[in-house]
């Protein structure tokens, strides 16, 4: 949002945790101009003339989460999420940043339309959007968009969203043409074929429910195409989500010798399983689907040794209409910006992953992929921060939640683990009031 | 074996319902709900409701002045023809509704057409619909009870229940005996409801299929698995035929029907391997030449016939045991 240049903002009392610099440490730190000026670990910084004093004390304070993998309903879809309520959302979650994806009406799939929303989210959001440019036109899986005016008009990269293009010889062009401009390719993993009329992971509990399954095989068959044809290419390759233990193999080996290739991973796979569909709920029918425990373990050791790089909400805001279905027809989707990192952070409360390796996940890393200052507390860098009280807890209840969709897969979830404030370029954006 | 209870009181007041302790179930929706003294007890209580349907006048009204609707997504005969009879000869007011489920992804969600009903104040819904789950979900929006009539491949819980009366009334009992479902197991909501209430009551059960047909994990629903049928059969009591759905199945479920007939279509050299008084069931509609011959359909050990009379003494027998229980103050 545009604002005057504003006082100086000292935090002081802080668990800095920032994982760029693999800081934990008390400390302070000083914004000016919507940046960070000056960050002391350990030791006081002197009060500015008029600066705003913030005492954390007790609170973590880490760069705002950026957040890969977002879905709105503007343009078109505006009943179910706006520009405006995702940036809400967002803020109460302590995301400064998402990535938009292009699956709206339009399609984001032109330069002008990626111009516009940027324009549109500085006017109506409080966290920064940042829109991702279509690989195919109309996410038809057949046509390239215009990747060098996409990433002109300022796209941060290139998806098409919840489509998966099923074409090798489409995908090899594509990723040539986007290695061109260095964008990043993102891709979601799913031979539609294989997956046929499935609806949530193949195995004993979706033969007890009589829905037909997926089998990880529609996920990691493309998932070995797109590492060979990212090799090819020298494309700059990110998996979208990978949900299975055999996933996790294929990136790590392909890692091992292509440094361009990253993956992420939808929170709901990190902290969720195939059991809590339970009798029919439709909030946990997803697209990438929840599987088994083991194979959420073998994504928790994933990101642990550094397989996975990202964590996002791939939060996806669906009416009730098209959710209130028998489960089979009713539509994929959950939100999770505002549940994000209280969901990340059971991780940490469990003992299974440390704090700076989750928060990496959310921060450092996706700005390291997408090419941004933000991510991290470091002099010079965008003032988007957040502080967080790591024990905090409370409950999640879908109607204290800021989206304009319902469709949350936390529902009544006990959580710990709370946004107290959000800081966007060095304003306020979100504080929390009990 | 039929009892005598109820069965000379036609025409009378008395209630069938009051020599059973109360069914403590607001729907049936799958047999996975039941615990084994629920089956038993419904088992019972259509024993009960046998005698009614054999007699001259086929009446037994407890169901005055209530209301059953047939809700049904997709096209059936035999079922709702058999819904229709047990609620009428109940003496309730049955109306039939058959939707076509284009209609409805034209607009009216499945929520929507619940509502509507329920504002007709029925008291009970019989539904069959062609996803998994779909009428738990209409039974969450409606005020009155709900009856599976067949979701998706999810359940069947009253072809069940009247699989397991035929196989008691033919072999005196169920517990003990083996029981061999063939067929397009991976499509079949009877299987899932059928190995439910068999290993509740404790049957040794087996299925049998080619491995295309066999869903991921059927190992821990079924006693074992098969995929040779003289295996699977030998020594069964029970041999139970699936439909192949062999329209839809050719090309990509069966190369063709003649190699599906060959290996996995019951004959009387595969039924020699089941014991020599086996049974031989099928839910139906049959298709004679694809998953079974002709002379077997309508030989001495078929008892297909039998199970559509007791489908109606099981779908009266569940009417009657859920709508009592609910109105009475």
């Amino acid at each position: 949002m545009s604002t005057p240049v504003s006082r100086p903002t000292l935090i002081e009392n802080a668990r800095i945790v920032d994982p760029a610099s693999g800081t934990d440490s008390q400390g302070a730190v000083l914004i000016e101009d919507g940046l960070i000026a000056e960050i002391a670990i350990g030791a006081p910084i002197g009060v500015p003339d008029g600066a705003e004093v913030i005492n954390a004390k007790g609170l973590i304070l880490a760069p705002g989460l950026i957040d890969m993998r977002v879905f709105t309903g503007e343009p078109g879809k505006e009943y179910r999420e706006t520009l405006q309520s995702a940036g809400d959302a967002a803020a109460a979650g302590g995301v400064t940043s998402f990535v938009m994806m292009p699956d709206t009406t339009p399609v984001v799939d032109d330069g002008a339309l990626v111009d516009f929303l940027i324009r549109r989210a500085k006017a109506t959001s409080r966290v920064n959007v940042l829109p991702a440019g279509a690989i195919t036109k109309g996410l038809n899986g057949t046509e390239m968009t215009e990747y060098g005016l996409l990433k002109e008009a300022g796209a941060v990269c290139l998806t098409d969203g919840r489509h998966a293009i099923q074409s090798p010889a489409m995908l090899r062009t594509a990723m040539s043409y986007a290695a061109n401009y260095g964008m990043i390719f993102v891709h979601h993993l799913c031979d539609t074929d294989l997956a046929g009329a499935g609806v949530m992971n193949e195995g004993l509990f979706a033969t007890i429910l009589g829905l037909k399954g997926i089998p990880r095989e529609a996920e990691t068959i493309p998932l070995a195409r797109d590492l060979q044809l990212a090799a090819l290419t020298g494309v700059n390759y990110h998996a979208a989500q990978i949900s299975c233990a055999a996933s996790v193999e294929l990136v790590a080996a392909a890692k091992r010798r292509n440094k361009s290739v990253t993956a992420g991973v939808s929170i709901n796979n990190l902290a969720l399983n195939e059991n809590d569909i339970g009798r029919y709920r439709t909030f946990f029918k997803l697209s990438t689907p929840l599987r088994s425990e083991d194979d959420r373990q073998a994504i928790v050791e994933g990101l642990r040794n550094g397989t996975i790089d990202t964590i996002h909400s791939d939060h996806d805001p669906q009416d009730t209409e098209v959710k209130r279905q028998p489960f089979a027809e009713a539509s994929d989707g959950a939100i999770g910006l505002e549940t994000l990192l209280a969901a990340a952070l059971r991780l940490v409360h469990s003992g299974d992953v440390d704090i700076l390796t989750v928060l990496r996940a959310m921060t450092s890393r996706p700005a390291d992929i997408l090419g941004l200052a933000a991510g991290r507390i470091a002099v010079g860098a965008p003032a988007d921060l957040i502080l967080f009280d790591l024990e905090y807890p409370w409950q999640v209840s879908e109607q204290q939640l800021r989206s304009r969709s319902r469709n949350t897969s936390f529902e009544g979830a006990r959580l710990a683990g709370k946004v107290m404030r959000t800081i966007v370029g060095g304003e306020t954006v979100f504080e929390h009031v009990d | 074996m039929a009892q005598a209870r109820a069965s000379t009181t036609s025409t009378s007041s008395a209630s069938s319902s009051g020599d059973f302790p109360p069914f403590n179930q607001r729907h049936l929706l799958s047999i996975a709900d039941l615990q084994q003294h629920e089956i038993i007890q419904l088992l019972d209580r259509a024993e009960a409701m046998v005698p009614v349907s054999r007699q001259e006048r086929k009446s037994h009204p407890t169901l005055t002045g209530k209301t059953q609707i047939n809700l049904f997504f997709e096209p059936s005969t035999r079922t709702q023809g058999s819904f229709e009879i047990a609620g009428k000869r109940l003496g309730a007011l049955v109306m039939n509704m058959s939707v076509k489920s284009s209609s409805v992804s034209k607009g009216e969600t499945l929520v929507d057409t619940a509502t509507t009903l329920n504002a007709m104040r029925p008291d009970v819904i019989v539904v069959r619909h062609g996803a998994a789950g779909a009428v738990e979900l209409l039974s969450q929006k409606v005020g009155c009870a709900v009856i599976n009539a067949g979701d998706g491949a999810h359940e069947h819980p009253t072809q069940a229940l009247l699989d397991a009366l035929t196989i008691r009334n033919h072999k005196g009992r169920i517990s003990g005996l083996t029981v061999a479902i063939c067929g397009d197991i991976a499509n079949s909501r009877v299987v899932r409801s059928n190995l439910l209430l068999l290993g509740a009551l404790n049957v040794r059960t087996r299925v049998i299929a080619p491995r295309n047909l066999l869903p991921v994990g059927i190992e821990h629903l079924a006693s074992e698995v098969f995929t040779d049928m003289r295996e699977g059969l030998a020594g069964a009591d029970v041999v139970m035929m699936l439909r192949l759905q062999h329209e839809r199945a050719q090309g990509r479920m069966i190369p063709s029907v003649r190699e599906y007939y060959r290996f996995y279509g019951l004959d009387a050299e595969k039924l020699s391997y089941a014991k020599p008084d086996a049974i031989v069931m099928h839910p139906g509609p049959m298709n004679r030449g694809v998953e079974i011959d002709p002379a077997i359909a309508d030989g001495p050990a078929s008892v297909i016939t039998d199970q559509v009379e007791m489908g109606v003494a099981v779908r009266m027998a569940v009417l009657d045991a859920l709508l009592p229980s609910r109105n009475e103050p």
